[in-house]
This record gives structure tokens, sequence and C-alpha cells, in this order.
């Protein structure tokens, strides 16, 4: 079998500033399924995605993440993970299962950049909606709001992101796939690690402060649905930073704009089909603008400074 | 639905800013001696200023980046707050936030 230990993403939860202001937001303006309540949170999931929970937001007062997870393909993966990290020198802890709604048992460590990443092999499958019998290829749910098929990766900033990626391509299986160097030559200012074909399932941008959220991004199927993604936004007054626009790295065709607790999110579609034997593609400092927004050519002042 | 004029300070610039928008709405795209443009959500930290004269009503913003300290000393985050008259602020930003004066930072542009 192709496929194997660490899947996908599979959580992010998030602190936001008020609730009710989220929930109306996460189910109405972006469209994702609202399926649990608990005393401190709700969940959420794309239209698409059979888990029960991708997304999870906690009533905090302020913004951010909580901690990001990834499945893996079952519960002996799981277990030889946990030992591989523990060799590693990597302190890790098991969250007991049901601790998140109809979540088995996590693994959670925190890395170099100050993130607290999860592990675990259980969620429980709740569907589409449609079922697994002859299947319509959506349905309403696919149809409110932006809708995405699903929460597909995230960027967070922090230090030290060379030991992050050390610790993802040594122990947890990933790859690099691009990355984009400072002015030296030699160390990287961000890159994009992948466990899949996905050209990434997670990227870090080095940054001082540690432990920060540049966006959590969910997945479109097309162009048209991005730029109708857009048309969304402004019609709900929704804080636009960039787009639609395409990156140079990943050639995703992409929105940034950021929740009602100025939580950046991506809705974007595209990239390419990626590989563990392919070499890795470099973006040099003098072409960081192109790299990163491929029109304008240019950072915008957000791009590393605005997070939470 | 009224206007009200904000100065800030150092700078001398002026905003006419609408009652019923958020503070930095009005005050936006000025250029480097300007309030930054962030998430515009109260969560990034970035609007950061003082009021030093004038009254406002406030939205929830992040605990992170304005205590209860602060805003017992009118520091708050521009874009959770509506004047209820003419105001007087300046900037009041946290360290740690990249900002165009920093070198290395004169690529970056004013979106």
């Amino acid at each position: 079998m192709a496929m194997s230990g660490v899947l996908r993403p599979g959580h992010m939860q998030m602190k936001v500033i008020d609730l009710d202001e989220s929930i109306e937001f996460y189910s109405n303006v972006l469209g994702m399924v609202q399926t649990g309540r608990d005393a401190t949170r709700a969940y959420f999931k794309g239209w698409d995605e059979r888990d029960h929970n991708s997304l999870i937001l906690r009533d905090a007062g302020e913004a951010g993440m909580d901690f990001f997870g990834f499945k893996v393909l079952d519960d002996a993966t799981l277990n030889k993970l946990e030992a591989d990290l523990k060799n590693y020198g990597v302190t890790t802890e098991r969250i007991p299962a049901g601790d998140l709604l109809e979540t088995g048992e996590r693994v959670r460590f925190e890395i170099a950049s100050g993130h607290q990443i999860e592990l675990y092999s259980q969620k429980k499958d709740v569907g589409n909606g449609s079922g697994y019998f002859n299947p319509p290829p959506w349905n309403a749910a696919s149809e409110v709001g932006i809708a995405p098929i699903r929460m597909d990766h995230a960027l967070i900033y922090g230090p030290d992101i060379e030991k992050v990626q050390a610790l993802f391509v040594d122990v947890l299986g990933f790859y690099l796939v691009e990355h984009i160097l400072l002015e030296d030559g030699q160390t990287d200012l961000a890159i994009w690690l992948s466990c899949s074909t996905k050209a990434h399932d997670i990227a870090l941008v080095r940054n001082e402060e540690p432990g920060k959220l540049h966006h959590t991004a969910f997945l479109l199927e097309s162009w048209e649905k991005v730029l109708r993604a857009a048309d969304i936004m402004s019609m709900n007054k929704v804080p636009i930073d960039m787009g639609p626009t395409r990156h140079g790295v990943t050639r995703g065709t992409t929105i940034y704009a950021f929740d009602p607790s100025g939580n950046r999110f991506e809705t974007f579609c595209g990239g390419y089909q990626s590989y563990p034997d392919w070499e890795p593609i470099t973006w040099t400092w003098d072409e960081v603008g192109p790299a990163v927004f491929y029109h304008g050519r240019q950072l915008n002042p957000a791009f590393l400074s605005v997070y939470t | 639905m009224a206007f009200h004029v904000v100065t800030l300070e150092g700078s001398g610039l002026q905003f006419r800013c609408r009652d019923d928008e958020n503070m930095l709405v009005g005050m936006r795209y000025q250029g480097p001696d300007g309030v930054q443009v962030g998430c515009r959500g109260g969560g990034c930290g970035v609007c950061r200023v003082q009021v030093l004269s004038g009254t406002y009503t406030a939205k929830k913003m992040s605990k992170a980046h304005i205590t209860a300290d602060d805003l017992a000393h009118n520091i708050v985050l521009s874009c959770r707050i509506f004047p209820t008259s003419d105001l007087s602020v300046r900037l009041c930003p946290k360290p740690l936030h990249a900002d165009r004066s920093t070198p290395g930072n004169e690529h970056l542009t004013n979106q």
C-alpha cells in the first residue's frame, strides 16, 4: 500500500474572541458544517470531509491557535510514532479519548517553533451527508457560503524552523517540497513540508515570536470558486488581506482574509501533485515577492507582521 | 450617522471617521506615519493606539494585546472602537511587530 504513516492534517483548534460571532461566520460565510459543541468550543468540518471535525473554535477572549493535529493511519502507527518521538528526545503526552469530541487518544508534543502538534488515529466517520452507496457528486451543504471541501493545511510562524523540519522529516516521514531562502543564501525564511502528494500539509515561516498562526487554509475546487469566495467575503465585509491572486510557491491560487477574531484564513485552489522523490524547489531572497504573491511581485506589510 | 474628526498626534494627520464604522476604517491608507492595518478584527494587535482625548465605544478585543490596565489608560485597538466625539490619538504599538522603518523591510509595499 502506498499511503501510510501520517495521512493528512486532521484538526486545527483556534482561539476566538467572541464565540457566537465566530460560529455565525464559520457556519454561514465560510460555510463549514457545525457538528458539535462542548463547554467552551464549537466543532466544524468541511462539507466533503468524512471525519467529525477539522476546525474547533475555543472561546478565549483572544485570537491564535491552540494546537494542530494530524491523522495517522491506525493505532499501531500512533504507538510507533510516539515511540519514535520519544527516542528522538521529544516529550510527549497522551490526551484521553473524548477530550476532543468524537476523537480518540491524541499524542501531543511541542515543536521548536513553539507550537503544539498532535497525532491521532481515531475520529468518528460522519460522512458528507450523502452516504457511501451511489452518492451524488455534491449536496446542499456544498452550497452554503464559500463551502470549502476541507481544512487543508496551516502556515505557522516561529523560530528554529530548521529543527522543526528535521523532526518532521526524520521522525514523522514528511519531505521538503519548496523553500524560500533568506539573504544569506543558506538559512530558510520559509519551508513547505508534505506527508502526502499535496504540495504542502504544513508550512513554517521563521519568526522571532514563537507559537504564532499565519493562516489556516481551506480548499476550493476551482479558480472560479476562489473568485466567488472573494465576492462572498466582500458581500459580508470580511476584511481581505490579499487576493484573489496566485502564490509562486506551490502555484496555488488564493485569497488571504481575516475571521471575526482577526485569525487569518486562506481559501485556495490548486497546487500540484508532489512526490517524496522530487527535488525541492528553491526561491531566492531577491524573488521573495513573486514567491509569495506571484502577480503583485511584492510582499505586503501584513505578510511578515500580522499574525495571531 | 455622524462624522467625527480623529487627529493622529505626532503626524498631525486628521481623518473623518463615521460613528457607525470602526475608527481604523476612516484611518486607512495614510502611509508609514499612520496606523498599521492588520487583521481588522481585534486579534493581531498592530493597530494599537492610545486615545488621548474624546469618547468612544468599544467591541471585544484580544486580551493578549489589550489588558484591563491598557483599557483603563485608553489604550485600545483602532479596529475595535467607534468614536462618539472628536478624538486625539497616538500610535501605541507593542514591540516585536515588523515595521517599514526596520532595516531590511524597505521592500514592503503599502497594500
